[in-house]
C-alpha cells in the first residue's frame, strides 16, 4: 500500500486515503476539435513503466487534486506538485535526473 | 510408535491436563502442547489423507511448514477446517477431526486411487479427461466435485470473535529467535519505537531446542536475559504467537495473532489482524529444514529431523524407540545426540556424505552409533507407519544391501532460509552456490516510498546458519541502521559463541542419486498437493522448462502450505531433469499470505451492523414507527412503501400513487443531493458541466439540468435553483450525490481552476419534504401564512417563506405531474415539520408515500430516472431531452462527445413508451424487444425495457423501454421475449402515459 504526499495538506497519505485519477497533463479536446485529438484526449494513455506523472485525490482528507511523480515499476515516490499547472515543475524533473541520471525529461522536453 | 516421555517438554505445565478428541477418540494432553504434539504423545502417528492419492500421511514438520497435519477444528458455529496441528494449541474439550477421507480415516475408500497413481501424473486434468464428450456431465464431473477440497466449509455462521488493530512503528521485526531478540536490544537503545513479533508462541525460535553457548551463558538463558533487558524498555512491544502473513508496499505489514486466552463461546477474539506502518521492517524469518527425497517419504514416521528434536525438548514427546537419521549435513545429528540423551535408541545414521569430519558426528559416532557413509535408503517400508527401510549407495541406482527396522525416519536435507516475507514486497534473490541456497540480494531489496531500502533481512534468513554468523549479522546491520547507511561496517570483534567445527553440507536432494522409476513414483516432493519426482520429470519432458509453468502444471508448491518444504527441493529436480542449474531455472516468486489467515480475520469486526453504516434522515424515526418498508438507496434507506395491516406491498403502492393524485401525498426527499455551488463565476462553471445553460438562469427561478461525461454519457440529472446572483443549489440524484460534488470538485481543481466557484455539499444540511396532489396547496396554507398563489409562486420557481415557524426554502418542482412543492428546512427542523404537515393533512386526507409510489408516478409522466432509463451508455438525446441541450454554448462536458457521427444515427436506441395488449401483463425488466422473421428464423433484439409498472392511475401497465429508431415506432406493435420461449405484445406510445393538468 503505497504512502503519497499530499501537496496540499502536506500528510503523508496511506493510499487508502487518496482516490487515483490517472495520468496527468492530458490536454482537453473541445467541441470541432479533430477525430483524433479528441480520441486520444479520451483514450490514449502512456501505461508506463517506469517514471509516470498521474493524478491524486486526497479525497478521505483536505479532498484536493494533486499530482505525484513516480516510478511505476519500482513504486519510488518522487515528489508531489500541485494539479493547477500544464506540466511537471523544474523542480521535480531535476530532483528526478538526480535520482535517475538516464531521465529523458518530461515527454523529452 | 511415537509417546510421551516423563521428565522433558520444557513448553508444559504438566499440572494442567486438557481433554480433547480425536476423531471421536477421547484423548488428553498437557496445557502448552500444540495439537500435533498431543496427537503425537497419544501415538496418533497416521494425522490424515493426502490430497490427490488419499495416502496415509502423519506429522512430518512442527512448525507452520507442516504440509500433512491439517485439521478441522471445532464444532457447529465454532467449526475451523484446515487448521494446521502444528501452530495450534491445544484447548481444553477441543473437537479434532482428520480430513480427506471416507469413511474413516484408517479405512479410507479413497485410497484405491493410489492404485491408479501412475494415471494422474502431472496434468492428468487435461489428458484424461477429454474423451467422450458425454463422460464430462455423467462422469467425471461428478468424480471431481466429489473428490475435491480439502477440508469441508464450516455450514453455521462464524461464531468467533476477531477484530483488528492499526500500529505505526519505527522498526518492525519479524521473528523472536537469535537474530531477532540481538538485533532488537541493539537498535532498541536509541529510542526507535520497535514492534517485534514471534510466528510460536514463546520467544528464542531454534536456539530453545538447539541449545549453543552464548556470551558463556547456555542460549536458552541469553534468550531469557534479553527479554528481560528487552522488556525495560519502553519503545519495545513484543507479541508471541502472532504471525507476519505479508509484507506490502512502502512498509505496510499484516500479522496475525491467535489469542491465547481464547475460549469458544466467550466474549475474547480468537483472533486479531495487525494492520502495520513500519519506517523499516527487518525479517528475522529463520530457516526451515529441507526434507530428502527418498521412496516412501510420505509414510507416517518419516519426519525432519528438527522436528523430532522439537517434540522431544519442547512437549517430551519421543517419535518412536528405534529411530533412523538420514541426512546430509551436520545439524540432523543434533537430533541423534538429543535421542540418545533420553535414551532412546538410534538405530542408524546414514549420510550420503563420503566421510564425516565435524565435531558432531565425531561425537556421536564415539558413542558407538553406526554410521553408514555414502549411503542412501533405498526406499520405507511400511503401510500406515514405517515398518523398516532398506539401504542402498548413494550411488547407484538402489540395490538393497541391508534391511534395517525401526519406529521413525528423520530426514534432513539442509535448511533453507525463510526468505518468503523479502519476496513479498518485490526483494529478489540469488543462488548463493557455496550454501546451496536461495539468500536476499541487497541490490535488489524492496524500497520505501523514498527509495531508500525498508526491508531487511538478517540471519538465518538472510542465509547464515550457524549461531555466530548470525549473531555477527545483526550487529553488523545494527550498526549500519543506526549510521544510516547500507553499509556493512567489518570492525573486528570477539566470538561469542563457542565453536563448533560443522563440516560443508553437500546438495543432495535425491536418494539414492540415479533412482530408478519405481522409486521416483512414490518419491514425493509436495506432501499435501501429492507431486513427486515422476511429475516433475514429466512436466520437464513435455516441455515446461519454466519453474513458473511447471509450479502451475504440476501443482508443486500451490497447496494451503505454498511449498514451504517443497519449492526448493522440487526446483533441484526440475533443474537436475533440464540439465541446468538452479539459478538458470530460477525459484517462484512468494507472494503473501506466509501462512493462510482466516477470512474472519480479514473481516474484522465489520459485519453484521458494523459491515456498513445506514444513513437515514431526520425523519427516520417517524417512517419507522409508521410501517416503512425499507429500501436501500445509496448508503440510505428509504421507505419503499408504507404497510397499513392487512394489505400487501402492490396494495400500499397503489394506493400511495391514487392518493397522491386524488388529494395529496408527503415524501422524504431529504436523500436527495443538494450541492451548493457559488462564487462570481459559478454560472460559467455550471454552464461547462450541465448541457444546459445555467448563467440564463432567472434569480429565483429553476431549471431542469442533465449532466454528461466526456463521453456524452448522462449520469446524472436534477432541478438547479438560482438562490442569488452568485449562488446555485445543485438537486442531485439520491446515489449521485457524492459522486456529482466530486465530479464538480475534480473539473474545478484540474481543469477550471482559475473560475472563482466554491463548491460545498450540503445535502445533510436540509430536509427536503415533497407536498404533491391537487390538494398540496391547501396542506401547505394549514402551516404557513406565505401566499402559494401560480403568480407568487409560479411553476419551476423558488420562494424563502415561513412554515410551521421555521424559515424554509419552498420549490415548485413536480416530478409526477400533480400541482406539488418541495420544502427545504435546516435539518434538525424536518421532523417537526413533517409532523406538522402529517397533523394538518389528516383532515385533507393526507397519506405519506414511499419511493415505489415516486417511481410509479414519474413513469407515468414518462419522466426518465438516471439508472433505470440510463445505463452509462445513453446519451440525452437518446432519450428525447434534446430540449435540456444549450445549441449555443461552445463548450459543455460531453459536448465534442455528443459530435460524433454514431451518436447522430437515427437507429440509435431511444425512448419509448409501450401499452401492453394484455393490460395487467406488468413486462419483466430489462426484457428484450425483438424482431423477429420466423421463415428466416432471425430474432434480433433490438431493444430493451427500462422501466416497467402497473400504472394505478391508468388501470393497466405501463413500460418505457429503449428501441432501435424510437418514436419512429410510435402506433406500431413490438414483441417483447419473456421466458421460456414465450412472447408479448405491446402498442408503441409516447412515454407520457398521463395527460394530467395541472403541476
Amino acid at each position: 500500500m503505497l504512502i503519497i504526499r499530499c501537496h496540499i495538506c502536506g500528510v503523508f497519505a496511506d493510499e487508502t486515503e487518496l482516490q487515483p485519477g490517472g495520468e496527468a497533463h492530458i490536454k482537453r479536446y473541445r467541441s470541432q476539435s479533430s477525430t483524433e485529438d479528441f480520441s486520444s484526449y479520451l483514450f490514449d494513455r502512456s501505461n508506463k513503466k517506469g517514471i509516470h506523472f498521474e493524478r491524486w485525490r486526497h479525497a478521505y482528507g483536505c479532498g484536493k487534486w494533486f499530482h505525484v511523480a513516480r516510478c511505476t515499476e519500482t513504486l519510488e515516490v518522487f515528489g508531489s506538485y500541485s494539479a493547477q499547472t500544464l506540466k511537471p515543475p523544474k523542480s521535480i524533473l531535476d530532483k528526478i535526473k538526480v535520482i535517475r541520471p538516464d531521465f529523458k525529461g518530461w515527454k523529452n522536453e | 510408535m511415537s509417546s510421551r516421555l516423563e521428565n522433558r517438554g520444557k513448553l508444559l505445565s504438566r499440572q494442567n491436563r486438557l481433554n480433547f478428541s480425536f476423531n471421536g477418540e477421547k484423548l488428553w494432553g498437557y496445557q502448552g502442547d500444540t495439537i500435533a504434539s498431543a496427537l503425537l504423545a497419544n501415538g496418533k502417528t497416521l494425522v490424515g489423507r493426502s490430497f490427490k492419492y488419499h495416502r496415509p500421511r502423519g506429522i512430518v514438520a512442527s512448525g507452520v511448514e507442516e504440509p500433512n497435519a491439517i485439521m478441522g477444528v471445532g464444532e457447529g458455529k465454532f467449526f475451523q477446517p484446515n487448521q494446521r496441528a502444528t501452530n495450534t494449541l491445544l484447548r481444553e474439550g477441543m473437537v479434532i477431526n482428520s480430513q480427506n477421507h471416507w469413511p474413516s480415516l484408517n479405512y479410507d475408500i479413497w485410497s484405491i486411487l493410489s492404485i491408479f497413481s501412475s494415471f494422474f501424473s502431472a496434468g492428468f486434468y487435461y489428458k484424461i479427461f477429454i474423451k467422450p464428450r458425454f463422460a464430462w456431465k455423467y462422469i467425471y464431473e461428478p468424480f471431481i466435485r466429489l473428490s475435491a477440497g480439502l477440508g469441508k466449509p464450516p455450514r453455521d455462521k462464524d461464531g468467533d470473535k476477531y477484530e483488528q488493530f492499526y500500529t505505526h512503528v519505527d522498526i518492525l521485526i519479524v521473528g523472536g529467535g537469535l537474530s531477532g531478540l540481538e538485533i532488537a536490544q541493539r537498535l532498541a537503545v536509541s529510542g526507535n519505537e520497535i514492534l517485534l513479533l514471534e510466528q510460536l508462541p514463546y520467544i528464542g525460535g531454534r536456539s530453545i531446542v538447539d541449545q549453543t553457548e552464548i556470551d558463556r551463558m547456555s542460549s536458552q538463558e541469553w534468550v531469557k536475559k534479553v527479554q528481560e533487558v528487552l522488556q525495560k524498555y519502553p519503545n519495545i512491544k513484543m507479541r508471541t504467537h502472532t504471525v507476519v502473513a505479508g509484507i506490502y508496499d512502502h512498509g505496510y505489514a499484516i500479522a496475525n495473532e491467535s489469542i491465547t486466552n481464547y475460549k469458544e463461546g466467550e466474549n475474547i477474539p480468537k483472533e486479531r489482524l495487525w494492520r502495520i506502518r513500519a519506517k523499516k521492517i527487518i525479517t528475522a524469518t529463520g530457516a526451515i529444514e529441507k526434507p530428502l527425497v527418498f521412496s516412501g517419504n510420505d509414510i507416517p514416521g518419516v519426519m525432519l529431523a528438527s522436528a523430532a528434536r522439537d517434540y522431544l525438548s519442547l512437549y517430551g514427546v519421543s517419535v518412536g524407540d528405534r529411530t533412523i537419521i538420514a541426512t546430509n549435513n551436520d545439524s540432523a545429528y543434533k537430533s541423534a545426540a538429543m535421542l540418545l540423551e533420553v535414551g532412546l535408541t538410534v538405530s542408524l545414521i546414514i549420510d550420503v556424505r563420503r566421510e564425516i569430519s565435524g565435531d558432531l558426528p565425531r561425537y556421536i559416532e564415539s558413542l558407538g552409533v553406526e554410521i553408514k557413509t555414502g549411503a542412501a535408503i533405498s526406499r520405507v517400508i511400511g503401510k500406515k507407519h514405517v515398518e523398516a527401510v532398506e539401504i542402498c549407495n548413494q550411488a547407484g541406482e538402489g540395490a538393497i544391501l541391508s534391511r534395517v527396522e525401526c519406529d521413525a525416519v528423520l530426514m534432513s536435507g539442509g535448511w533453507n532460509p525463510v526468505v518468503n516475507l523479502w519476496s513479498h514486497c518485490g526483494g529478489k534473490l540469488y543462488w548463493d552456490s557455496g550454501k546451496n541456497m536461495f539468500v536476499p540480494n541487497e541490490q535488489k531489496a524492496p524500497i520505501g516510498f523514498d527509495g531508500l531500502q525498508n526491508v531487511f533481512a538478517v540471519g538465518s534468513s538472510n542465509g547464515f546458519l550457524s549461531d555466530e554468523l548470525v549473531l555477527r549479522d545483526a550487529e553488523q546491520l545494527a550498526a549500519a541502521l543506526e549510521k544510516g547507511t547500507k553499509n556493512k561496517s567489518s570492525r573486528k570483534r570477539k566470538k561469542r559463541v563457542k565453536c563448533i567445527i560443522e563440516a560443508p553440507t553437500v546438495n543432495v536432494v535425491q536418494m539414492p542419486q540415479a533412482a530408478g522409476e519405481k522409486f521416483m513414483q512414490k518419491s514425493f516432493l509436495d506432501f499435501q498437493n501429492d507431486v513427486k519426482v515422476t511429475d516433475i520429470r514429466l512436466a520437464a519432458r513435455e516441455g515446461f522448462e519454466s519453474v513458473e509453468h511447471t509450479k502451475r502444471y504440476t501443482t508443486l508448491g500451490m497447496a494451503t502450505d505454498q511449498g514451504k518444504l517443497s519449492n526448493i527441493i522440487g526446483i533441484s529436480i526440475l533443474a537436475k531433469n533440464l540439465g541446468k542449474s538452479i539459478p538458470e531455472v530460477g525459484t517462484t516468486t512468494f507472494r503473501p499470505p506466509y501462512i493462510p489467515i482466516s477470512l474472519g480475520s480479514i473481516g474484522g469486526a465489520e459485519k453484521g451492523n458494523l459491515f456498513k453504516p445506514i444513513r437515514k434522515t431526520p425523519m427516520d424515526s417517524w417512517h419507522e414507527s409508521n410501517g416503512a418498508f425499507w429500501e436501500p438507496v445509496g448508503d440510505w434507506r428509504r421507505p419503499y412503501a408504507y404497510m397499513r395491516s392487512g394489505e400487501d406491498l402492490s396494495e400500499a403502492i397503489s394506493r400511495e400513487v391514487k392518493n397522491t393524485r386524488m388529494n395529496v401525498g408527503l415524501l422524504d426527499a431529504s436523500t436527495l443531493g443538494k450541492i451548493l455551488v457559488s462564487g462570481k463565476d459559478s454560472g460559467k462553471f455550471l454552464d461547462l458541466i450541465y448541457t444546459n445553460m445555467m448563467s440564463s438562469l432567472a434569480v429565483g427561478k429553476c431549471r431542469y439540468g442533465l449532466m454528461c461525461n466526456e463521453n456524452g454519457f448522462l449520469f446524472d440529472d436534477g432541478v438547479v435553483v438560482r438562490l442569488s446572483e452568485n449562488s446555485y443549489l445543485c438537486h442531485t440524484t439520491t446515489g449521485g450525490a457524492l459522486n456529482v460534488h466530486s465530479w464538480m470538485e475534480e473539473w474545478h481543481q484540474t481543469e477550471w481552476w482559475s473560475l472563482d466557484v466554491f463548491i460545498t455539499d450540503v445535502t445533510e444540511q436540509y430536509s427536503q419534504i415533497a407536498i404533491v396532489g391537487p390538494k398540496a396547496r391547501d396542506l401547505i396554507t394549514q402551516v404557513s401564512k406565505a401566499d402559494l398563489s401560480d403568480q407568487k409562486i409560479p411553476f419551476m420557481t423558488y420562494k424563502s417563506i415561513e412554515v410551521a415557524g421555521i424559515t424554509s426554502n419552498i420549490f415548485r418542482i413536480s416530478f409526477s405531474g400533480e400541482l406539488s412543492y418541495e420544502l427545504a428546512v435546516p435539518a434538525n427542523m424536518g421532523l417537526k415539520v413533517w409532523k406538522a404537515l402529517i397533523e394538518k393533512g389528516k383532515s385533507l386526507n393526507l397519506m405519506p408515500y414511499g419511493t415505489e409510489a415516486l417511481h410509479v408516478m414519474r413513469a407515468e409522466k414518462g419522466f426518465i430516472m438516471i439508472g433505470d432509463e440510463t445505463d452509462g451508455t445513453v446519451i440525452p438525446q437518446d432519450l428525447n431531452l434534446d430540449w435540456a441541450i444549450s445549441k449555443k454554448k461552445k463548450d459543455y462536458l460531453g459536448k465534442r462527445a455528443h459530435e460524433r457521427p454514431f451518436f447522430n444515427n437515427k437507429n440509435r436506441k431511444k425512448l419509448v413508451g409501450l401499452i401492453t395488449d394484455k393490460p395487467n401483463l406488468v413486462l419483466p425488466d430489462g426484457a428484450q424487444i425483438i424482431a423477429s422473421n420466423h421463415e428466416k428464423k432471425i430474432y434480433m433484439p433490438i431493444g430493451h425495457i427500462t422501466s416497467t409498472y402497473f400504472s394505478p392511475s391508468l388501470g393497466h401497465s405501463i413500460a418505457m423501454a429503449l428501441i432501435e429508431g424510437g418514436l419512429a415506432h410510435l402506433g406500431g406493435r413490438v414483441k417483447i421475449s419473456l421466458a421460456e420461449n414465450k412472447f408479448a405484445y405491446a402498442k408503441v406510445v409516447n412515454p407520457n402515459f398521463l395527460d394530467s393538468k395541472e403541476r
